[in-house]
Formats: structure tokens, C-alpha cells, sequence
């Protein structure tokens, strides 16, 4: 094979990828590809179960017509804005992670051919990520309506291509617009609310207008029923094409390659210009600070909780990670808002949301304070007990996921004291939960390698999800007033506990 | 009075990397450890420093047991490892009064000392600059600065040269030199051969996990049997000395 060709790039980049894709799977460690191979099985095994037990009960809206059509152009809609703030992340990645392009681009091979190659990976990769969640969907879909929605595959690819080839076309205007050094980050916050704003857009119009927090109300509702465009409107193509018009779907996959393509052959040389005036940026650049009066007098653990703090703040892409979850909290807070003073009853489902949104954001955080640590040999060889600093950074942790809830809940407090106190105890627990995993699952790395943290520990990730669902569920079920709220809470303390059994064996 | 006292100091991961070692520095010396790359030299330093634990042996830091006290050792303790590890979002001067808080050293003597060491290792156009953007030597020199801010009586440097242009080098050099004319211990691994026949007063040289030769370099020489001849002329001798051992024995 000739080097420097297209067909050896893209042979050295499906190396890379799938090997980058098997670390991920294996969670960082060496083990049999036996027990690989089950773990994903059972794992794509338990995503068709859940996917065919979120359909069945929307089985009758799966003949063509109207309503399906308009359910699932916004299904469709809402996964495309997810897939495009994935794709937006991998492009900007390709030029700041510059693990090889320092030797890529100081070869003779041509520039533009690598990032070429680097773009159709992207957008393979985000369709095999898309296929993995959105294939049992598919599956579940045949299964309930027939063969014809096998051809939502190809409606998949298409909606791979087009977002990949939309996401290289918004990195780009950034480029453009605000230069190499403020893209990366740019780039990561639009990404991150793209993914989310759709979402949550779809279900503040479901609280406004139905008080409930259900995105399908949304999509099934006569209003929008009554005002979407007709039938045989062009606007339902990509809905025919994952209904089984293969017609359709040839139409809407040809387009989205013919996109890509295009953007490929467009800006694969623009890229290779910004990929050399993105050099130096990859650390990001020295900012000055404010000169403040330094050096005042702290305990250890106020020195430890100050330092964790400051680093979470003038991290702006972490913020921004973190944060992204709170976001989440819009529509609870709205839906607070609209029935604030009403009987308490809407205001049930917020235990568990916010619950919920406690866990997540304790996970994130617990994380950068536990196991990000970029001057860990310091912080070791420092005059203080390791249960000192663990202490400190837990309080850490707990101040900045109480800070954003503590408003919400005090609110709370006003229209359903007994909701409040449920949801207050749940979030504790919740973030206790998080916070435990993470230390039981404890292993060092750079703050920059926040990304990389579920891949560190898929058992981790797993046991962390596990925990927040059920202490939201026990909140929830309390809430409501039920004792049902017993058995989640159980399965809480099981799901830590085994957490713990699991980690002590690593 | 010893700095720090080793004795039968062993550390095994898939191999055995210090093996029964044992090993002395008088309080005020500049130490100097030799050895080829593998030698153990990292791995002794950091169970000192109190950042692996040895399977056998005794580490004492002016009196102190440092396995039975380790926070007493590490208050008396510095440790700047051959990766500048500095936090990227803080800038010298905040990465100082950290260092300061966790040795809860007095904010205006920490200050003083921030200062003299900002301005020593000519960090002081980047002192409130975040650390993001600095080149490696200037990471170590901030490293070096942080070690040095709460006064350590033993300093243990692990590769600290490595990657300093020769102003950075001379610096550090002088700031190390300055301490151990004040009174401080150091130890310096370094690969430099020249910059311990110059700085040392004694120099170790391990191989294979233990203390192969130790003195001044006149009494390596006599050891190596080259009276003349340089501290890498010594080292290579006495090195190459212990990997013939295994198979002459």
C-alpha cells in the first residue's frame, strides 16, 4: 500500500478508532474479550428491553399517518440535535487533542487528505455510537411494526452523515469568527446546548401548555396535530423513510452523503490551515489573574476547599460540563414556577428530578475533586492525613451541588414543605451515593482527562446510575406519600454496597 | 546528626526494584544519586517522600519515623518529582499560598518567602500568570519554588535539571546551593553526571536496587580504581562492575 494515500490514512484511523473504541468497552483494563463480548451483549440486550417496553404502550401511534409521522419527525429531530453535539465534539477534538497531528502534519503527505479521512471517521464513528443506542429503538420498532422500519437504519446513517457534516461547518464558522484560541471552548458549550436545548425546549412548551413534563404530550398533542403541514407535505420524507419508503430513504441518505461529501471536499483544506494555527492553543494559553491581596490565614481544610472551588471556576470548558447538568433543572424550576400555590400534587415529580440532577452533577464533581488531581504527588507528600484531605474535598463537592439546588429546594419548601424536606434528603443522598462510588472506584488522573472518566471505570459509571435512579425513585415514591419508597431505597444501599464489595477486588 | 537514615529498604512490583537498601545523609549535604535508568533511585525517593510504602526496611527523617509518623516527616519534607506537576489554573503566586495553607505556614512569612523565590528563579514577569501556558522548565521552576516555600529542612529532587534551558539550570542550581549553605538537606537524582561531581559532597550510585559505591568522588575514584579520571569515567566503571556481577557469579 502506497503511503500517504487515502486508503492507508483511513486504514490508520479505523486502527486507531477501534482500538480506541475496544479501551473504552474494556474500561481502560486488559481482560478476556469473552467477557467483553457479554458485558455488551447484556448491555445491548437490556437497551431492547427497554426500548420495546417505552414502545409498546405507544404501539397504536406506529401507523402511517399524521400523528406518526409528526412523533416521529420529533423523535427523529431530538436524536439528530444529540448526534450533532456529539459530531461537534469529535471534529473540535480532532484539532485540539494533537496526540499525532504534530507528526501528521510535519510529514510530506498533504494536509487536507488527513483531515479528509479524519471527517468520514467521524462521521462513521458517530454512526456506529448512534447505531448502539438508536439500534434497539429500530429493533424494538420492527419488532412492534413490521419490517418496514428496517429502513430507519438508513435514515440513521443519513442523519450521521448530515450531523457530522453540519458540526465540521459550525466548527469552521467559529473559526472564522473567534479564532483558534477561543474555538475549543466555544465549541464544546455550543455543542453541549445544542444537545440539551431541544430537549428542554420541548418540555418547557409541555409545562406551559400541559403542566406535565412528558416531551410526547408535546408531540401528540391536537394543537400541533392540527398545525402541522398535510400528509403528503415534503416535510414528512424522513418520517416515510424510517416508515419502510425505501424511495424515501435513498432520497434522504444520498442527500446527507452528498453533504458530507461535499463538505469534506470544501473544508478539509480550511481545516488543515486551522489545525497549524491551532499549535500552541492545545494547553490553552497563559491568563493573567487579578493581582488580590495573597496569603491570608486558612485552616488546611479551607485551603483544600478554596483550591478545588478556584480550579472549578476557571475551568471554563469543566463549568460548562458540569453545569450543562443543572440546565437540566430549567424545567423543574418551571414547572414549580407555574404550579406554585396549587395543591402539591404536580409538584411530585420534581423529588425525583431533582434527585436525580443532584446524583448526576455529585458524580461529575466528585470525581474531579476525588480522582482529578493534577499535582497529586504534592498534595500526597503535604503534612495531612489522607482523611483530612478526602474530608475536605468531599465538603467541596457538597457545597457545589448544594449551591444550585438549595434556591430550588427553599422554594420548594414554600408550596410543599413535606416535598422539600423529601427532595432535600433525597439529593444528600443521592450525592452521597455518587460521592462513595467514586472513592470506592478512586484512581488518579489529570483533570483533563475529565472526558475520559466513565471510560476509566464503565463499573463505575454503571453503579453511579444505578444509585442515582433508585435513591430519585425512593424520593419520588415519598414524595407521593408511598411506603413503596422502602424498596428503591434498599436497592440504593445494595447497589453501594456492592459497589464497594466490587471495588475492594480491583 | 543523619537528615535521613535508610535501612534494608525493599520495594518489589514485578521485579525486586530496591533491594535491602541502606543508606545515610548528614544533616547540610548536598547528595547526590547516581544510578542507570531502572537503578531504583525514584522508587527509594518516593518512599521517602512518603508516596509509596516499602515492603521492609526503616526510613528516618532527622529522628523521625516517617512510616510511624508521617506527617511529622513530611513537615520537614520536600518533594519536586522530575514531572512538574502544577495545577494549570492557578498562578505561581496562588500555587505558593496553597503549598503555604497545606503546611499552615504564617501567612507573612509564606509571603516573604513566595516572594524571594518568585524573584531567585525569575518568575516574577509571570507570577500572576495561570500556569497553563508555561513551557516545562518554567512548570519546574514553580515546582521547585513550591517545595522550597514552607522551608523544608530535607529537600529529595528527582531529575530537577532535566529540560531547563541553562539559565533555568543555573538558577535552580543556585537556589539549591543557597539552601544547603543555610543549613537544608538535599538529595538530587540526576543523570547529569557533570552537575553532581560539581554541586554534590557525596554522591551514591545504586544499581539493581542497592548502594554500589558511596563517598566524595575521590573516594569513587579509589574505588573504581581511575585516579584521574571523571565521575562518568567512575560511574561507568563501577555500574558496569555490578551488571557483570550476575554472571561472573
Amino acid at each position: 500500500m502506497r503511503a500517504a494515500a487515502l486508503p492507508w490514512f483511513a486504514r490508520h484511523e479505523a486502527r486507531l478508532a477501534w482500538r480506541d473504541w475496544l479501551a473504552m468497552v474494556q474500561g481502560g483494563r486488559r481482560r478476556r474479550k469473552a467477557v467483553v463480548a457479554l458485558a455488551v451483549a447484556l448491555f445491548v440486550i437490556f437497551l431492547h428491553l427497554l426500548a420495546y417496553g417505552l414502545l409498546q404502550s405507544h404501539a397504536d401511534a406506529l401507523a402511517t399517518g399524521k400523528r406518526a409521522f409528526v412523533a416521529l419527525t420529533g423523535a427523529m429531530f431530538l436524536s439528530w440535535t444529540l448526534i450533532l453535539s456529539q459530531a461537534m465534539e469529535s471534529v473540535t477534538r480532532s484539532f485540539y487533542a494533537r496526540a499525532d497531528l504534530d507528526l501528521l502534519l510535519s510529514s510530506p503527505s498533504p494536509a487536507a487528505a488527513i483531515f479528509k479521512v479524519r471527517l468520514v471517521s467521524i462521521a462513521l464513528g458517530t454512526a456506529a455510537m448512534s447505531m448502539l443506542f438508536l439500534g434497539p429503538v429500530i429493533n424494538a420498532l420492527v419488532l412492534l411494526g413490521g419490517w418496514r422500519f428496517l429502513s430507519a437504519y438508513g435514515v440513521l446513517a443519513a442523519m450521521a452523515c448530515s450531523a457530522t457534516g453540519a458540526a465540521a461547518c459550525l466548527v469552521a464558522l467559529l473559526f472564522r469568527a473567534i479564532g483558534p484560541r477561543a474555538t475549543r471552548l466555544a465549541s464544546q458549550i455550543v455543542a453541549a446546548i445544542i444537545g440539551a436545548a431541544f430537549v428542554i425546549g420541548v418540555q418547557v412548551v409541555a409545562i406551559m401548555a400541559y403542566g406535565g413534563m412528558s416531551r410526547f404530550t408535546v408531540l401528540q398533542s391536537p394543537e400541533l396535530l392540527a398545525a402541522a403541514p398535510a400528509i403528503d407535505s415534503g416535510m414528512w420524507t424522513l418520517a416515510r423513510a424510517a416508515m419502510g419508503d425505501l424511495g424515501a430513504m435513498v432520497v434522504v441518505l444520498a442527500a446527507s452523503v452528498a453533504f458530507l461529501a461535499g463538505v469534506v471536499a470544501l473544508i478539509s483544506g480550511e481545516f488543515a490551515r486551522y489545525s497549524l494555527a491551532t499549535v500552541g492553543q492545545s494547553g490553552g494559553a497563559s491568563a493573567s489573574t487579578a493581582r488580590r491581596p495573597a496569603f491570608r490565614k486558612r485552616s488546611v481544610a479551607q485551603t483544600l476547599r478554596r483550591k478545588e472551588w478556584i480550579l472549578l471556576a476557571r475551568d471554563p470548558w469543566l463549568l460548562s460540563q458540569s453545569l450543562m447538568q443543572v440546565l437540566y433543572l430549567a424545567p423543574p424550576a418551571l414547572l414549580l414556577w407555574r404550579n406554585f400555590g396549587g395543591d402539591g400534587g404536580a409538584l411530585v415529580i420534581l423529588a425525583p428530578v431533582l434527585v436525580m440532577a443532584a446524583g448526576q452533577l455529585a458524580g461529575g464533581l466528585a470525581w474531579l475533586a476525588i480522582s482529578g488531581e493534577d499535582a497529586p504527588d504534592l498534595v500526597a507528600t503535604a503534612p495531612v492525613s489522607a482523611r483530612a484531605l478526602l474530608g475536605a474535598k468531599i465538603q467541596a463537592v457538597m457545597v457545589a451541588v448544594a449551591a444550585p439546588l438549595a434556591p430550588l429546594i427553599a422554594a420548594l419548601a414554600f408550596a410543599s414543605p413535606w416535598i422539600a424536606i423529601v427532595t432535600a434528603i433525597g439529593a444528600a443522598c443521592a450525592c452521597g451515593c455518587a460521592t462513595a462510588i467514586q472513592i470506592f472506584f478512586r484512581s488518579q488522573a489529570r483533570r483533563a482527562a475529565f472526558r475520559r472518566r466513565q471510560t476509566s471505570s464503565r463499573l463505575a459509571t454503571m453503579f453511579e446510575a444505578l444509585a442515582s435512579i433508585s435513591v430519585a425513585g425512593a424520593a419520588g415514591l415519598a414524595a407521593a406519600g408511598s411506603w413503596g419508597a422502602v424498596a428503591p431505597a434498599i436497592c440504593a444501599l445494595a447497589v453501594v454496597a456492592a459497589a464497594r464489595a466490587l471495588s475492594s477486588g480491583r | 546528626m543523619e537528615a535521613l537514615t535508610i535501612t534494608g529498604l525493599t520495594k518489589t512490583f514485578a521485579r525486586r526494584a530496591v533491594d535491602n537498601l541502606d543508606l545515610s545523609v548528614r544533616a547540610g549535604q548536598f547528595y547526590a544519586l547516581l544510578g542507570p535508568n531502572g537503578a531504583g533511585k525514584t522508587t527509594t525517593l518516593r518512599m521517602v517522600a512518603g508516596l509509596l510504602p516499602p515492603d521492609a526496611g526503616r526510613i528516618s527523617i532527622f529522628g523521625v519515623d516517617a512510616l510511624a509518623d508521617p506527617i511529622g516527616a513530611k513537615r520537614m519534607t520536600a518533594w519536586v518529582p522530575d514531572e512538574p506537576l502544577v495545577y494549570d489554573k492557578l498562578t505561581p503566586v496562588e500555587y505558593l499560598e496553597f503549598v503555604a495553607g497545606l503546611w499552615e505556614i504564617e501567612p507573612a512569612r509564606a509571603q516573604d518567602s513566595a516572594a524571594a523565590l518568585i524573584r531567585l528563579l525569575g518568575l516574577g514577569p509571570h507570577a500572576h500568570e495561570r500556569c497553563e501556558g508555561f513551557s516545562k522548565g518554567m512548570r519546574q521552576k514553580v515546582a521547585l519554588a513550591g517545595a522550597l516555600v514552607h522551608a523544608p529542612r530535607l529537600i529529595i529532587l528527582d531529575e530537577p535539571l532535566t529540560g531547563l534551558d541553562a539559565g533555568s539550570a543555573r538558577q535552580v542550581k543556585d537556589v539549591l546551593l543557597e539552601r544547603v549553605r543555610a543549613g537544608c538537606t538535599v538529595i538530587m537524582t540526576t543523570h547529569i553526571l557533570d552537575v553532581a561531581e560539581r554541586m554534590a559532597e557525596r554522591i551514591g550510585i545504586i544499581a539493581r536496587g542497592r548502594l554500589v559505591a558511596e563517598g566524595t568522588l575521590a573516594d569513587l575514584r579509589q574505588l573504581a580504581g581511575e585516579r584521574d579520571g571523571s565521575l562518568e569515567d567512575v560511574f561507568l566503571e563501577l555500574v558496569q562492575e555490578r551488571r557483570e556481577e550476575p554472571a561472573a557469579a
